[in-house]
């Protein structure tokens, strides 16, 4: 234990001289989590539409107004045939393109049928998903709109089941409630596994690792010593998160904060592991840097930061049950929008505990003290 | 000075061939990514998990029901029998609806033609939570519709929805180019300014500087490794991209090629400025990281459309090289444009690489004299 | 005499490389011993393997009584090492990495303040205990490296070419300091390139090949070989050597 002591007092000192990194790792995260929820904004305003009225009626133009007033469209402008509204699309002008054919009113008021053409630039996905569904959802008010006026009363002799929906747990539909807990992870998960293995490598590279290895320090305490410093830095950076979502973003955890601070100790715990064994396979810090950005950079498209898990196949999520990080994101969400107590992030708990016992007993036999 | 020069180039291919664990992330990366975000990242919903209480528990609600199970876009997972159940199932996070049948559902229809059906979305993820209340009042409205299967439902406006590029919703699509412009811009960046400062720590950079070499020359043997290792990985996404994704090259790969080397380039230069004001690795990899990662995954586009950020991030978003190449990839590769599409972009490419290139030039030769 | 390390037929290969070929040898306590032989003759490898750094493929050694294949972490607490690369910490000062290395070997938290003291006036460095080791000339760092790898007062220090790229001046100090530990009963086995330092030794193995070729004295390996200087004597030795890393 003395020994210990020791150790954490020489890592503190030396972290606390480098004031430079110790700006970065608290700045530079402080400055993403103000910046990015503000970029991270998939709620999707303003999609805009260019429209082809070939039929120049009454019922067409109110439809353009019920879609341009409605503030989900923008209205890109209006040409004169598919083709150039499909140009459009294709130069990213617009985002979606509305035929209304010749005769649509009329068409409508004979055969009780008329026909829409919509064409949407589906590469992104959830524009086009939610633009999609944002225009049909109109139409049909409109259809229901003109069909009252046409039948007087067209309710009474059909039934008619309706839906009465309502939005749990964030009922304004704010996005940054989704993603400042999962940023705040993103953040903390770079800082712990790539600062703990720039340290060890740092101490290789140097030559000092050779002193060390000649005194009597035994190899657990020696990477303990090396961990808590981080671990320490990773309550931190949390925290400030924490703080500064508050403020910036009112994000205030529902959930009790000692769930998320013992779910956070049992993540760094996991993702120190991660730091750790890559820091045994790396001899410089450039194949330390390497390493580690290949897992970072796979963890934060894969952990359901910026896209969903849920939409992936069976392997996928599979693969992804692995990281930590996923199973740290939903526990944030569900903590900080719903209140969830330790028993219902109980598996997600146990399985980062498992990937974290995992990772530092491969990484302590890895760590061979006799070179 | 050309052999010299050749000699030059030759150590730093040595450098980088020789370490092997590097030279996987290298590689390995792209293939990792375009793989992984290829077949799984996707934008479609389809299977998510609801739970369903039946109050009523007649034919009509058996019905609907059925009709929500077996959609594609659901998955019931329960029927709940009180409220503090369906607490209890949100909290542990995995359903994203509650589907709520009041008493006497059948019978009100039948009586009054009328009935209502409660929805609860988990709206953590607001997206999501409307694109689920979408899909299950259109399964309710056709179930209306069927109801009046008899009398034709007067003014029925049908629209028929074609998605373009990718119907499927596949993330691959989107995703592609993004990681082109995220694996260019990184190992560009981060390789050439840790290249460089690594031989600023070690003292090896006053050796260069003092042999009768010119700085130019150590510039571009420095350079040279990352260009052709960037110009290899272009060819390998695009190849791997057509044979598993289904994602070939519409345009004129030539074009693309020429765009790519474009954005490689500047990113090259980016990477020798910040080699120039860093002094240890980590500085430099830490600079990078923060430096170039962030803005390149947030500002580029792919993740999030820039046409929602504030105005200041929009003006922001202008300055990152990867946004002007990552729409160039779009046309070219997904939709196919030619030249004419992609002019003006090409353009900024171009000048920013020029920029950057004359400020490192001027500023490498300032610290040596 | 007692024998602080004894090898016999000490081994270490690298698959078909034979680095160490059964090395035989004692060293008394108290003595300077020199380690002699070119690059690539197979002296760090010996040296690791007594530290505990490196386990030997076959053969016998024990170091201050412990053994070297089984009671490593044993001897780590009885040696102290000073590598060829600097190994004290840059971004520490000069009072906190005699702290750290101290507190590490277990040494009391008031036999540290006072050793510390002492340590700085052997050296001179009164003034620039405040001091951040990298601001330090590198002679300076040289003797506090080695007074550091002392500070337990182990039984035997090892020295791997402790004096590579030090002024002669400095040379000439940094050998003061490793006599008054040598006084003290610190045995010290030291590698080095510098001929005149091998005449310092008590006594000076060479090794060629993986072998110690020549083992004793100063002054009777000049009359065995003949020579005038440990030079001679080195340089009609290793240049029968077959491998070579240069």
């Amino acid at each position: 234990m003395r020994t210990l002591f020791f150790l954490l007092e020489k890592e503190f000192r030396q972290l606390l001289r480098r004031k430079s990194l110790l700006g970065m790792l608290i700045i530079a995260p402080a400055i993403q989590l103000i910046i990015m929820p503000l970029a991270a904004d998939f709620s999707v305003k303003n999609v805009s539409i260019v429209v082809v009225d070939n039929d120049h009626s009454s019922y067409s133009q109110r439809l353009i107004n019920k879609i341009t007033a409605g503030g989900s469209f923008k209205l890109a402008g209006y040409v004169s045939s598919y083709k150039e509204a499909l140009k459009m699309v294709e130069q990213d002008k617009a985002d979606l393109a509305l035929q209304i054919p010749v005769n649509f009113e009329r068409n409508l008021a004979r055969e009780n049928s008329g026909k829409l053409f919509v064409a949407i630039n589906a590469i992104e996905g959830t524009k086009a998903n939610l633009g999609g569904s944002y225009l049909s959802g109109i139409v049909k008010d409109f259809d229901d709109e003109i069909r009252i006026e046409w039948t007087h009363d067209a309710t009474v002799d059909a039934p008619q089941i309706s839906v009465a929906s309502s939005n749990w747990y964030n009922p304004f539909l704010n996005y940054n409630l989704y993603m400042v807990p999962a940023i705040l992870v993103t953040l903390v998960t770079a800082m712990s596994a790539m600062q703990s293995a720039f340290n060890i490598v740092q101490e290789k590279e140097n030559g000092t690792i050779e002193q060390i290895n000649v005194t009597p320090i035994k190899k657990h305490i020696f990477i303990i010593g090396k961990l808590i410093p981080f671990l320490v830095l990773g309550i931190i950076l949390f925290s400030l998160g924490l703080v500064l979502g508050r403020i910036i973003y009112h994000v205030v955890p529902v959930g009790s904060l000692i769930v998320l601070y013992g779910s956070l100790v049992v993540y760094l715990f996991a993702m120190l592991g991660l730091g750790l064994l890559i820091s045994t396979y790396s001899a410089t810090q450039q194949q330390a840097m390497s390493l580690s950005f290949f897992f970072i950079n796979i963890f934060n498209m894969m952990s359901g930061v910026f896209s969903s898990v849920d939409s992936m196949p069976a392997w996928a999520q599979a693969i992804v049950q692995t990281f930590p990080p996923s199973h740290f994101i939903k526990i944030m969400r569900t903590v900080v929008l719903k209140g969830s107590g330790f028993s219902d992030i109980s598996n997600h708990l146990i399985a980062i505990t498992i990937i974290g016992l995992v990772l530092n007993t491969w990484a302590i036999l890895n760590y061979r003290k006799t070179a | 000075m050309h052999s010299q020069l050749l000699t030059f180039i030759k150590k730093e291919f040595l450098h980088v061939f020789r370490d092997r664990k590097t030279l996987l992330m290298l590689f390995g990366l792209p293939i990792a990514q375009i793989v992984l975000f290829g077949f799984a990242l996707s934008n479609e919903v389809k299977d998510s998990k609801i739970v369903v209480a039946d109050y009523s528990k007649d034919a009509t609600t058996q019905q609907i029901i059925a009709k929500i199970g077996s959609s594609k876009y659901f998955n019931i997972q329960q029927s709940l029998q009180s409220a503090q159940q369906l607490e209890a199932a949100f909290k542990k996070g995995d359903i994203k609806m509650a589907v709520i049948f009041p008493p006497n559902f059948g019978n009100n229809l039948q009586h009054t033609n009328k009935a209502t059906i409660q929805v609860i979305a988990d709206a953590s993820d607001p997206n999501l939570a409307t694109t689920v209340t979408n899909y299950v009042t259109n399964i309710i409205n056709d179930y209306n519709s069927s109801l009046n299967n008899g009398n034709v439902q007067p003014l029925q406006i049908t629209p028929e929805v074609q998605m373009l590029y990718n119907p499927e919703l596949r993330g691959a699509p989107n995703f592609v180019p993004g990681v082109m412009a995220l694996v260019f811009m990184l190992v560009c960046t981060m390789m050439t300014s840790v290249a460089i400062v690594k031989e600023k720590e070690l003292g090896t950079m006053e050796i260069l500087l003092v042999s009768p070499f010119r700085p130019i020359y150590i510039i571009i043997s420095k350079l040279a490794p990352n260009l052709i290792i960037s110009v290899v990985n272009l060819f390998i996404i695009l190849i791997l991209s057509s044979v598993f994704l289904d994602l070939q090259v519409k345009g004129s790969v030539l074009l693309l090629t020429f765009c790519s080397m474009l954005f490689i380039l500047t990113s090259l230069a980016v990477g020798l400025l910040l080699s120039i004001n860093a002094q240890t690795q980590e500085s430099a990899m830490t600079a990078s990281l923060m430096g170039m990662m962030l803005p390149t995954m947030l500002l580029t586009g792919f993740l999030f459309p820039i046409e929602n950020m504030p105005i200041p991030m929009q003006v922001l978003a202008n300055l990152v090289p990867s946004r002007w190449y990552f729409i160039i990839v779009k046309r070219v590769m997904l939709k196919g444009l030619g030249f004419e599409a992609v002019w003006k972009e090409t353009l900024i490419l171009a000048a920013m690489c020029v920029l950057l290139f004359t400020i490192s030039l001027r500023k490498f030769k300032i610290r040596l004299q | 005499m007692e024998k602080v390390i004894q090898t016999e037929k000490l081994t270490k290969r690298f698959g078909d490389f034979v680095a160490c070929n059964e090395l035989s040898f004692d060293v008394d306590k108290g003595e300077i011993f020199g380690f002699l032989g070119a690059n690539g003759a197979g002296k760090t490898t010996a040296m690791r393997m007594l530290c505990g750094l490196l386990k030997p493929t076959s053969g016998k050694a024990s170091v201050a009584g412990f053994d070297v294949f089984t009671q490593t972490e044993k001897i780590k607490m009885n040696i102290g090492y000073m590598s060829q690369k600097f190994s004290l910490y840059d971004d520490l000062t000069v009072s906190e990495n005699i702290r750290f290395y101290a507190g590490i070997y277990g040494m009391k938290t008031k036999n540290i303040r006072t050793k510390t003291q002492e340590l700085l006036n052997e050296l001179g460095l009164q003034n620039e205990a405040k001091t951040l080791v990298s601001a330090l000339p590198l002679g300076w760092k040289q003797k506090l490296a080695f007074s550091v790898s002392i500070v337990h007062a182990p039984d035997i220090v090892f020295l791997d070419e402790p004096t590579g790229g030090v002024d002669p001046v400095t040379r000439r100090q940094f050998w003061d300091l490793i006599y008054h530990a040598a006084d003290k009963g610190v045995t010290v086995f030291v590698t080095t390139h510098y001929m005149d330092e091998a005449e310092y030794c008590n006594r000076v193995s060479i090794m060629v090949d993986g072998v110690i070729a020549a083992l004793d004295s100063p002054v009777n390996l000049k009359k065995q070989f003949n020579a005038d200087n440990m030079e001679d004597v080195f340089y009609q030795l290793a240049r029968k050597a077959k491998r070579s890393d240069n």
